[in-house]
């Protein structure tokens, strides 16, 4: 969510409380300790495996074909997910936060939804809607247009999973900011389009983008959805995570791990992209 | 966040628009595809239905579902609280990379974090080694898929904590401080309160997400009839057996507890913030 | 809000999902690729079958096919079947599989009597694989229910792997002493020794062979000889019990969908090649169990000499089988309820 430009750097701070330097050791010590079991174990344990048989093998790994295909897939789900999801989060956000109506709460609900929902169902629903036992499913198999078991399908089920990610974020964060800067440009002569692109969305531009980097960050990993509306056909519809199952279940260990890693990297880059944003932005700060 | 609270008029535009666009893409994507859970259920006629999802195995199975995934939220929200409190709080060397790998869970498949933690846990594993010289068991124990789910829910209670610890006037504090409330006092009295709805809502959604997960959890929890089975599990055994109005069933029952929670939740919120207003 | 905006994001959102389509369109049109659907532990047969079969086609026709493949659990894979994954070919673990998916139309109810030796080119049974040394000296499927033996066996509501191994303790005791009762608790004795059932059949390899879990793992037999390739055989030894039972992986052809994408020939041509004699020795190689004599006896250190008994001779068919021990309310489930 909005990673604001803190007063860190104003004068103010200095005097800021802060809690004594042994609770801060305390805390950092227990938080390091949970990491560490939780976070650097599993972590350690990925590029363990994946560099068991060295970097020689580690690249010929995540540079096979097959591989490559399932990169490509991933990527590509991702393209298309989060700027679908994005551009939804933006809208639902400003109709909830700018306006005042009946059944606002039931309405975040059902965008809090897919958060709630099993994977495992998440996959399951999109096969009893267009699976070739419905009507529907068996009609689209006429027609020669394949969603399920084909890169649609895993599109699909990719945005149902990561849904609520971008609105979730920006609901909080356009509630707190309120309408009163809108409604002034408005008194002021400002257009709808105008209000919107030079007032709000400089002000969410930042959960807007945290809502991204998550929505991405779980469109790349999603496993259990996107398994059962796969097909698992190599080289075809694959995703990297499903790719990472195969290799395992092969007792393919090294390689496993080794395009497991790929994903790790691509987590780390998109946050990494985050923090070199965020200093950008303090670099070129404003208002506050 | 006026003094006056006054009810708002709607005078800016677009809100036909938005709010239309909001309803046909919740629809598409969320409403209409979950819509299939209650259509493939109704046919199997109310008796079946009870005994489907009233099967011992199925009531073992929930219990089992919401215990760990309840536990797992409650330590996720302490972990969540504290490691946001650190990384907003404190600055130390190589907090960005901390705060970087929070979003892990998210990014790292479910099933690679569950072979993971089976490997770390198993008799011969890092971790397992030493614990089963103590005879403490992990894996294939309920224990165990509540490890996994709070590696899974983690980042939920931080990332809803981290903006809201940003956002938290330091003023209040400071006042607290000059008035001479101890650091406790402040956190407990003023801090906590204000942080609550966000750790309310980080752990319910990772509450939430741990009853449905399935990637993870198969790996690690054993998977025993009446002892280590999961709801998604009791979902995927129906669906082997082709009995897809058994699975959606359960699925129902599941997704209407998870949406009554859900619900609740956003309702508590609403009042709240009226109350803050 | 813009309508421009909305509108370049819908077109941009109908091209993305229309680029999924030509790739299957195209699919579609050719008829040179086939896709064959198949369960887990086939994965290196099917890539050396695969192989044999892309060359002997090409000698005899000068066509160059294409075989895709995937692989899964054997019941989760006929239920994408159902679903619309369009396999030209489906090669299970069991025939209730093949039978669920003919219950959907998608091939004739008497697919089995197609091909010959019951649509099965290839055999299996179940076998034990302990640590070296065999130090709980598990000889028979009655060491299995003694006290302080661990069991590794995978979940046989999930598994296709597993219900053969169930089938062939139950078939074992029933055949020894004639009695369904004795066999029932013989079963639940197994049962109790069982400290994990995972969802599949690689992932009680794993959770024997890599975790450490477990005195004796039951597995297919060919899955037994990966694991002492994979893991070592300086690490772990098959035990063959004297009885055991003949474990029948089918194929068959998916009618619908080799006629909508018009490569009957070609799916024909494939399934038969698996009883040629080329294909037979790859088969025998890959430590399945031939239908071939002359494969069978190249091979034969790889499979000991083994009573085998039918699923027929003792459970009728796989229908009834899979109604009275496998689905909600069957015997499986009665032994875990208290």
């Amino acid at each position: 969510m909005l990673k604001q430009p803190t007063p860190e750097t104003a004068p103010i701070v200095k005097k800021r409380v802060s809690d004594p330097l042994p609770i801060q050791m305390l805390l950092i010590g227990v938080m390091l300790l949970f990491f560490i079991g939780f976070i650097f174990l599993p972590l350690g344990l990925v590029f363990a495996q994946a560099f068991q048989k060295g970097w020689a093998f580690y690249l010929e790994s995540i540079t096979e074909s097959y591989a490559l295909e399932a990169v490509k897939l991933t990527l590509t789900t991702v393209a298309i997910v989060v700027p679908l999801n994005a551009f939804f989060g933006v809208t639902a956000a400003w109709a909830i936060t700018k306006f005042n109506f009946t059944g606002k709460a039931a309405l975040k609900t059902l965008l809090d939804l897919p958060f709630a929902v099993s994977p495992v169902i998440a996959g399951l629903i999109f096969v009893l809607l267009v699976g070739s036992r419905t009507p529907f499913g068996s009609w689209l198999g006429e027609h020669g247009i394949k969603i399920i078991f084909s890169t649609p399908g895993i599109v699909i089920a990719t945005l149902f999973v990561t849904f609520p990610f971008v609105v979730r974020e920006l609901i909080p964060l356009m509630e707190a900011q309120g309408r009163d800067e809108e409604e002034a440009a408005l008194t002021l002569g400002a257009k709808g389009w105008q209000i919107f692109a030079k007032i709000t969305l400089p002000n969410i531009s930042w959960g807007l983008l945290y809502g991204m980097i998550l929505c991405g960050a779980r469109s790349i990993g999603e496993f259990g959805a996107v398994s059962v509306v796969s097909g698992h056909i190599r080289g075809q519809t694959n995703t990297i995570p499903l790719h990472v199952e195969i290799l395992y279940s092969e007792y393919n260990f090294a390689a496993s791990f080794a395009v497991a890693s790929i994903l790790v990297f691509l987590a780390l880059l998109t946050v990494t992209l985050k923090v070199a944003l965020e200093k950008q932005f303090q670099k070129n700060s404003f208002h506050h | 966040m006026g003094l006056f609270p006054i009810k708002r008029r709607n005078i800016l535009p677009g809100f036909g628009l938005s709010m239309g666009y909001t309803v046909f893409y919740l629809s598409a994507i969320v409403i209409v595809p979950l819509s299939m859970i209650f259509l493939n259920t109704f046919p199997m006629g109310w008796e079946p239905f009870v005994h489907a999802v009233t099967a011992p195995r199925v009531l073992a199975s929930y219990r089992l579902s919401f215990s760990t995934a309840f536990f797992a939220a409650v330590f996720d929200a302490v972990a969540g609280l504290l490691t946001a409190w650190v990384l907003v709080r404190y600055r130390f060397p190589g907090k960005q990379f901390l705060d970087a790998l929070v979003d892990l869970p998210f990014a790292l498949p479910t099933a690679v974090a569950g072979i993971c933690f089976a490997t770390l846990y198993s008799p011969v594993g890092w971790l397992g080694a030493t614990l089963t010289r103590w005879n403490i068991e992990i894996i294939n124990s309920a224990t165990g898929i509540v490890v996994a789910l709070v590696f899974i829910g983690f980042p939920f209670v931080v990332r809803t904590i981290q903006p809201v610890l940003e956002e938290v006037e330091q003023e209040i504090e400071e006042a607290a401080h000059c008035l001479g409330a101890t650091r406790w006092q402040t956190f407990r009295k003023i801090l906590l309160p204000h942080l609550f709805p966000a750790l309310l809502t980080g752990s319910t959604l990772a509450f939430a997400r741990g009853i449905g997960e399935y990637g993870s959890v198969i790996f690690i929890a054993g998977n025993l009839p009446m002892k280590t089975e999961i709801a998604p599990l009791m979902i995927m055994s129906k669906l082997d057996q082709f009995d897809y109005a058994g699975a959606s069933a359960v699925a129902l029952v599941l997704l209407l507890i998870s949406f009554s929670m859900l619900l609740m939740l956003n309702a508590i919120q609403e009042w709240q913030q009226k109350e803050y207003r | 809000m813009n309508f421009e905006w909305t509108k370049k994001i819908t077109l941009f959102a109908a091209l993305a999902l229309a680029s999924g389509l030509p790739g299957t369109v195209a699919e579609a049109a050719g008829a040179s690729t086939l896709l064959n659907v198949s369960y887990d532990p086939t994965r290196e047969l099917y890539q050396s079958e695969n192989a044999a079969f892309i060359q002997y086609w090409q000698k005899k026709t000068g066509q160059t096919v294409k075989i895709d493949q995937s692989h899964g659990g054997s019941g989760k894979q006929a239920r994408a079947v159902i679903d619309g994954l369009e396999a030209d070919v489906v090669t299970l673990a069991l025939a209730y599989d093949i039978d669920a998916i003919s219950d959907s139309k998608l091939l004739p109810a008497n697919w089995q009597t197609r091909l010959a030796n019951n649509s099965t080119p290839y055999t299996s049974t179940i076998v034990f694989v302990v640590r070296k040394g065999n130090p709980k000296q598990i000889k028979s499927w009655d060491d299995l229910a003694r006290t302080g033996v661990s069991v590794i066996t995978p979940n046989p509501k999930t598994s296709g792997g597993a219900r053969w191994n169930y089938l062939a303790a139950w078939g074992y005791k029933q055949k020894q002493t004639g009695s369904a009762e004795k066999a029932k608790a013989f079963i639940k004795a197994i049962y109790k020794n069982v400290p994990v059932l995972d969802t599949g059949a690689r992932g009680s390899t794993l959770t024997f062979a890599q975790r450490g879990l477990g005195d004796v793992l039951l597995a297919w037999e060919n899955e037994a000889h990966l694991i002492l390739k994979e893991f070592g055989s300086d690490k772990f030894e098959i035990v063959s019990p004297a009885v055991s039972i003949l474990a029948e992986p089918p194929v068959a052809i998916v009618d619908k969908n080799v006629d909508k994408h018009g490569t009957r020939k070609l799916a024909e041509a494939y399934l038969n090649f698996l009883y040629t004699p080329q294909a037979q020795d790859i088969i025998a190689r890959n430590s399945y169990r031939p239908r071939n004599a002359a494969a069978l006896k190249k091979y034969a250190s790889n499979f000991p000499k083994i009573k085998l008994f039918t699923l027929k001779e003792v459970f009728g068919n796989w229908r009834t089988a899979q109604k009275t021990h496998f689905n909600d309310g069957g015997v499986f489930d009665q032994i875990y309820v208290p």
